[in-house]
């Protein structure tokens, strides 16, 4: 049995202008220890989809349907009591911004022995002992004074270490990364993921890697779901989808990745603007910035199919298998002779 | 230091707008037929013959706690005595003091049971039933005036209802006259207490309504969700205790200000407090005492914001450290 088992998931949310799709449709699973990356543009869902799992919309306005089955037991339909439970012990979350993810006004050492007091019956004592563990295990420097430290007395990459350490306090058997490393510098961004896939192996741990960075993915994901416009526009294993890319967004995220061991001249972008979840494009919701469309598109939206009867690596695109797999092929090699 | 500059530009300017009033205390001592000899000699004794800067001098030098005439000593500060009735400023403010101080802490007391509760209520539901009543409420709160309030509770229950006594006040502690005692004193200012505080009420229900809101979408409160917070742990540990730092600092201030005299409240409802007398200090031309009231009013100012600044920097971590 996976993990976690994500079927045909939908959040909606009321506002005041309609009803906004921000997930529609999704479904992935994750196994023991591995890790999935989850890649697309600004408000293509990634982190409603992992907000939902946890239970963390807000109450009023979400709408969810499908399944997210966590060692069986649907999350979705689960009672809060029982939901509280599961976060934080069974599931953590780390969050995109740890400048504002930690309270103000509570020392770093309380916060992490919350985080433990909260699902184990264990003194304050032993609590402060485990918080120290945790932010020698994440490299802070000189962890028994920091204990007393308060978040504002931490740099940004040391406060999403502080996160991480939080996260991994109760040993997790999921780790979500809402985009860890989005709001740092890039020295520090590296440093985050080496120890993020450090204490994967130390905890065994399973991630969801939630980023828009294909490059990210490419480093430590085992599996990849790409995202655009709250659905599913491809997924498969790394190695088939860095390889043998399927959907024409996903080339579009591959051309538009940044390389520093090559002058090119500009970044290939994707055209145009993500679309409004309020009111999606008709059919394909990449069409009208797909360079490869077709008047099909405009009409159906194409549904996942396995991609040479791969079950495993599942893509959402009208093209033929012929010309994906000339221009995919195209891509790569444009992308290998540019590197050589 | 900045304390000081602002408490002597307070009083000087309370010295120059009583200059600039077209009235003279000395003529006002002497009655209606008043002679010339009279108003002279009542001038020479208040003082009011000499030039503005040496009044404003002899005022300053009573006030500061030591003297240097002769050998420098010390001595108690005072603050005149009264042009009208010659009473010891010192007393008069000694006495108005503890009955503004009465209502204005009370009324704190009482502004914040209801601001709180309604408030946090308000931000957890926003646009319920509950959250839209509270809010005409404070637009009612802010928008009516406290005599008026003031005068409607007076009639009804006090005159309709004979609940609660229409005016008066009894002291806390030692009885003086006909009443006194804890019991007397809560009776006799329940009134002005909700009158006082309906004004206050509103503005903090909305206030705190609008932070807990704010804090409700904090980063911080969706990781104490993650970590598997119960509500009410998320609640207390995590919005309010942020929530109400900016409330702390409000109240602090707005408790300094009005030390100074509630004078609607007071007047309405006829407590013996510094608004009542600055009013009638002000009708008579008696200097001394509207600027007795007025430098008791500024250092109750300053020290509440004092004590707010160093309360601030026990309660919030990140001011204690920069």
């Amino acid at each position: 049995m996976a993990l976690l088992e994500v079927n045909d998931l939908k959040t909606h949310f009321r506002t005041d202008d309609g009803v906004v799709r921000a997930v529609d449709g999704v479904s992935f699973t994750v196994d023991k220890g591995q890790t999935l990356g989850i890649v697309g543009e600004s408000g293509s869902g990634k982190s409603v989809t992992c907000l939902t799992i946890m239970g963390l919309n807000p109450r009023r306005s979400a709408m969810t349907t499908g399944q997210a089955l966590w060692k069986g037991e649907d999350l979705l339909t689960a009672n809060p009591r029982r939901l509280r439970e599961i976060r934080g012990s069974e599931i953590a979350m780390i969050f995109q911004d740890p400048m504002t993810s930690l309270n103000p006004v509570h020392k770093i050492g309380d916060q992490l022995a919350e985080a433990m007091r909260l699902h184990e019956d264990v003194s304050k004592k032993r609590a402060r002992a485990r918080a120290l563990e945790l932010l020698k295990a994440v490299g802070i420097p000189r962890p028994e004074r920091r204990l007393d430290d308060y978040p504002h007395q931490f740099s940004g990459g040391m406060r999403q270490r502080v996160m991480i350490a939080m996260a991994l306090i109760n040993n997790p058997d999921l780790l979500i990364a809402d985009e860890p490393t989005t709001a740092l510098d890039v020295t520090t961004q590296a440093q985050i993921l080496t120890l993020i896939e450090k204490l994967q192996e130390e905890f065994g741990s399973a991630v969801i890697m939630i980023t828009h960075d294909l490059g990210v993915v490419a480093e430590i994901a085992d599996d990849v779901v790409v995202m655009y416009a709250a659905e599913v526009a491809e997924k498969g294993g790394v190695e088939q989808i860095f390889k043998k890319p399927h959907h024409p967004y996903t080339w579009g995220l591959m051309g538009s990745l940044p390389r520093l061991d090559i002058d090119v001249e500009r970044l290939v972008q994707i055209q145009g603007q993500p679309p409004s979840l309020l009111r999606p494009p008709s059919g394909c919701r990449f069409h009208p910035r797909c360079p490869y469309v077709m008047p099909v598109c405009k009409e159906i939206d194409p549904p996942l199919t396995a991609v040479s009867g791969d079950l495993g690596h599942l893509q959402a695109c009208h093209l033929d298998e012929e010309t994906k797999n000339r221009e995919a092929a195209k891509l790569l090699a444009g992308m290998m002779a540019e590197a050589s | 230091m900045w304390a000081f500059v602002l408490f002597v530009a307070v009083t000087v300017v309370t010295y120059i707008i009583f200059y600039a009033i077209p009235a003279d205390p000395a003529r006002l001592a002497c009655g209606q037929r008043a002679t010339a000899e009279c108003i002279k000699r009542a001038a020479h004794y208040l003082g009011t013959d000499r030039p503005l800067y040496v009044q404003y001098g002899k005022f300053f030098g009573r006030l500061m706690p030591f003297s240097l005439r002769g050998t420098p000593h010390l001595k108690e500060p005072s603050l005149g005595r009264s042009f009208t009735n010659r009473l010891s400023v010192n007393y008069v403010v000694g006495h108005a003091a503890p009955v503004t101080a009465s209502l204005v802490f009370g009324g704190a007391v009482f502004w914040m049971l209801i601001a709180l509760p309604i408030g946090i209520l308000s931000a957890l539901r926003p646009r319920s039933l509950l959250d839209r009543l509270a809010m005409v409420g404070v637009l009612i709160g802010i928008s009516a005036h406290p005599v008026w309030i003031g005068l409607l509770f007076a009639y009804f229950f006090g005159f309709k209802l004979g609940a609660f006594p229409i005016t008066g006040y009894c002291d806390l502690i030692s009885p003086s006259g006909s009443c006194g005692g804890p019991v007397q004193w809560a009776y006799h200012l329940f009134l002005p207490w909700c009158t006082f505080a309906i004004l206050f009420a509103a503005l903090y229900v909305r206030m705190i309504r609008a932070n807990v809101m704010e804090a409700l979408n904090e980063d911080y409160v969706r990781t104490a969700r993650a970590k598997g917070a119960p509500e009410w742990l998320v609640m207390r540990s995590h919005v309010l205790r942020n929530a109400l730092l900016p409330i702390v600092t409000m109240l602090g201030m707005d408790i300094g200000l009005a030390l100074g005299g509630a004078i609607f409240t007071e007047s309405v409802y006829g407590l013996p407090g510094l608004g009542k007398t600055v009013i009638t200090a002000i009708g008579g031309f008696d200097l001394p005492v509207t600027q007795g009231v007025v430098v008791f009013a500024t250092i109750c100012i300053i020290t509440f914001n004092l004590l707010v600044d160093m309360l601030y920097a026990v309660i919030d971590p990140r001011i204690r450290l920069s």
